[in-house]
């Protein structure tokens, strides 16, 4: 009996495989292969017009953290690229701990609700999360633009007298992040919360706990996983970020995700692109790890 | 003291930030809504109601065009990655956790962690050289781009039916002589159709909304609705980008209804 099902599983395994192949090769052909590749494009010649010369060099990877001056060839650090690459970690930092600030409250006010409630709000977060992401940058765009609602309101109210000059800076990019990831932080906390047992808060301030810190030592650290996977799910498609800071950020301020797009059109320097995206492409990996590592931490607490 | 359980669920300041939020989580949406039925082309100074940027839009035979081209992708890539997800689906659950599963898994939901430019960047290199070495120009480059990345929505939904379905009804099956082809037909497929519908659903917003990706790989005039808007975005008059915003902004909102009664009725 038991060796009739241990064939038994051995087929299904092994048909298992035959039908996972499908997906398996178009995931090859559209997304993993190509990531092999573009590794190996970061170690070729930049070609004239574009494209690459097949020829071994490291000048890609070099050129990402130091320039040679053109006249006397000494070296210096590559500021300009290390200035992009800081811009961009400092504004999905401040995106992520903004998403947080007020993620956390909304959350807060979702799960503690009526079950009927619950759901319409739930739904009125998710919406905006399927919504297209370009729809609701431009939303923000005509908000913020110098002729936009928010300018011509006060304008009108005489708070102002000229309009602010919000649109085409860090600021703007970091408004319209906040904007567009919003959900992405509120729904695991949300996740997080709802299996909350708020006895235990009841229980915090029987033992006469003040109000912070049931908030500090009770119900921070039991939502802490909804708290890294917010952050994390956040953080990665800011840093990456393309369609925001193209629409609401100044064409100087670029983030990496422009700079490395200006690579493969004006700057015509494959090899630099295809080596920044494997850099965007590590960080992202680091932060993964520390995810894992610090949600299986989690998991064995409880 | 005795309100001590009311404030259990009201920590101060917390109803405030959350009203808020839902307030500005919607105000911008509803402005471009409402400025897309505007008779001028101010975006903040409303100058009488008119339907007339729809029409205008429609005559536009560059609009015309994107719509048709983002209908083909959309549909072709979302089918397609339905299909093969629900084969993967069908593979990768109801039995053991294997190593081999988990990279299955891991190479399934690899679009999802990658972020899409890096991806965009990767496909660029990779179809500019077929480009190349074949001379096809087509939307197959796309359509192939697009299913690849539709997968993971594809899959999830589907892998949630089938985790949450019964076994011993397959086995009954093959008890009663079904053969296996007469198994899936007649009670794996009705039984996961529900979530292949869904992830369908998901795969094809996903496909219509993508701009990184189809930026990069598509060949010149090859433009899809997203990728024509980007462009049309910094101009100062952009009345005609907010009409067609409203109407993809109404077709999300009726999949995803749909998608929720349909996952609810589960439960």
């Amino acid at each position: 009996m038991s060796t009739d099902s241990d064939r038994l599983e051995r087929q299904r395994n092994r048909n298992g495989w035959l039908l996972s192949t499908p997906a398996l090769v178009l995931l090859a052909f559209g997304a993993t292969g190509p990531l092999l590749i573009m590794f190996v494009y970061s170690f070729l010649e930049p070609g004239k017009y574009g494209n690459v010369i097949w020829e071994f060099s490291t000048k890609a990877w070099f050129n990402v953290f130091v320039q040679r001056d053109i006249f006397d060839g000494t070296l210096s650090p590559a500021d300009a690229h290390l200035t992009i690459l800081w811009r961009s970690v400092k504004l999905s930092l401040m995106t992520t701990i903004f998403t947080f600030i007020v993620g956390f409250p909304t959350a807060w006010f979702i799960a503690t609700r009526p079950p009927r409630m619950r759901t319409l709000l739930l739904f009125l977060i998710t919406i905006p999360f399927w919504t297209n992401l370009l729809i609701r940058t431009f939303a923000i765009n005509q908000i913020i633009r110098n002729e936009g609602l928010l300018n011509t309101l006060l304008l009108k109210l005489g708070i102002i007298n000229e309009p602010l000059l919000i649109i085409y800076s860090d600021f703007a990019v970091f408004i319209g992040m906040t904007y567009v990831y919003l959900p992405l932080m509120v729904l695991p906390l949300f996740a997080s919360i709802d299996r909350f047992d708020m006895r235990l808060v009841e229980a915090g301030y029987d033992l006469y706990a003040s109000r912070w810190q049931v908030l500090k030592r009770v119900i921070v650290p039991i939502v802490k996983p909804g708290i890294i996977s917010g952050s994390i799910l956040v953080f990665i498609p800011s840093l990456g970020a393309y369609v925001t800071p193209r629409i609401l950020g100044g064409g100087r301020n670029m983030m990496i995700g422009n700079f490395i797009e200006l690579q493969f059109g004006q700057g015509r320097n494959w090899p630099l692109g295809a080596a920044l995206s494997v850099i965007l492409l590590l960080i992202v990996a680091v932060a993964l790890v520390v995810y894992v590592r610090f949600a299986n931490r989690g998991d064995s607490n409880v | 003291m005795f309100n001590r359980s009311f404030s259990i669920s009201r920590l101060p300041g917390f109803t405030t930030i959350a009203i808020l939020v839902f307030v500005m989580l919607y105000l911008p949406i509803a402005m471009l809504v409402v400025f897309s039925f505007n008779s001028g082309t101010s975006v903040a100074i409303w100058e009488g109601f008119t339907l007339e940027w729809y029409p205008r839009a429609w005559a536009n035979e560059q609009v015309k065009d994107a719509t048709i081209r983002s209908l083909i992708i959309a549909s072709t890539a979302s089918v397609i990655a339905t299909i093969v997800a629900t084969m993967a689906a069908l593979a990768t659950t109801r039995r053991k956790q294997t190593r081999g599963q988990t990279f299955v898994y891991i190479l399934i939901n690899q679009p999802l962690m990658v972020p899409e430019i890096v991806t965009a960047v990767a496909l660029l290199i990779f179809f500019a050289s077929i480009k190349v070495a074949t001379g096809y120009q087509g939307l197959g480059y796309l359509i192939t781009a697009h299913a690849a990345f539709c997968i993971p929505f594809a899959y999830l939904p589907i892998r949630a039916r089938l985790e949450g379905m019964d076994l011993t009804l397959e086995t009954a099956a093959a008890d009663l002589y079904a053969t296996p082809w007469q198994t899936f037909r007649y009670v794996t497929l009705p039984l996961v159709m529900p979530g292949a519908i869904a992830g369908l659903m998901l795969a094809f917003v996903t496909s219509l909304d993508d701009v990184v990706i189809t930026l990069f790989v598509k060949s010149a005039g090859q433009d899809t609705l997203p990728t024509y808007m980007l462009a049309q975005i910094r101009r100062a008059v952009t009345t005609e980008v907010n009409a067609i915003s409203t109407l993809l902004l109404g077709l999300t909102v009726i999949m995803l209804t749909a998608f929720f009664l349909l996952t609810r009725k589960r439960n």
